[in-house]
């Protein structure tokens, strides 16, 4: 077996993709995704609970409580996904 | 065997080659399903952290992670509820 593409597109053109390559890049674009969407919605979340009015720059106290609130929010969200995975499981328990 | 048509060319493509691509999609879909779960709790954790969280500290307390748990399960019965009520609604030919 030969000509293994190092991406999609010259695997496309010179024949077969090592199917575990593309499951590589496929798990990494999902990570990544998921990765953006978390700080998104973490950054809207923290600037909503942390910034009061505007100042001309983050003063020491606005500083810290962003960081407690990322570790508030990632923590929520392991919460959340603990408590959504029991649902589904219990879910499928009834079928 | 020189074939230059891509793995998901099925008519031309031989038999094990057929297997590999539709192994290749099944994984993929494992990956998307997975995706979906995350998307998910996305939305969850930011309604429920509207709901929940009122000042971010140094941890979560208790009471914080029952009503996160409990927004959860909630949210997935209010869906469920309105899937079902809408669903009578338009059987019974409401508009």
């Amino acid at each position: 077996q030969e000509g293994f593409g190092s991406d999609f597109s010259s695997g496309a053109s010179s024949g077969k993709m090592d199917p575990g390559t593309i499951m590589e890049q496929v798990k990494v674009q999902i990570a990544v995704a998921n990765a953006q969407e978390l700080l998104q919605r973490m950054t809207d979340k923290c600037f909503k609970k942390c910034i009061g009015k505007p100042g001309s720059t983050l003063d020491n106290s606005e500083q810290k409580c962003i960081a407690m609130c990322m570790d508030r929010y990632m923590d929520a969200w392991n919460t959340v996904s603990r408590a959504y995975n029991s649902r589904l499981q219990r879910e499928r328990a009834r079928i | 065997m020189a074939d230059f048509s891509s793995s998901f060319d099925m008519p031309s493509a031989s038999l094990s080659e057929n297997a590999e691509a539709a192994e290749l999609q099944r994984l993929i879909a494992v990956e998307q399903q997975k995706a979906q779960f995350q998307a998910q709790v996305h939305n969850f954790t930011d309604v429920c952290w509207d709901k929940c969280v009122d000042k971010p500290s140094s941890k979560l307390d208790s009471r914080t992670e029952i009503c996160l748990v409990s927004c959860v399960e909630r949210f997935i019965d209010t869906t469920l509820t309105i899937t079902n009520r809408f669903t009578q609604m338009v059987q019974k030919g409401a508009h």
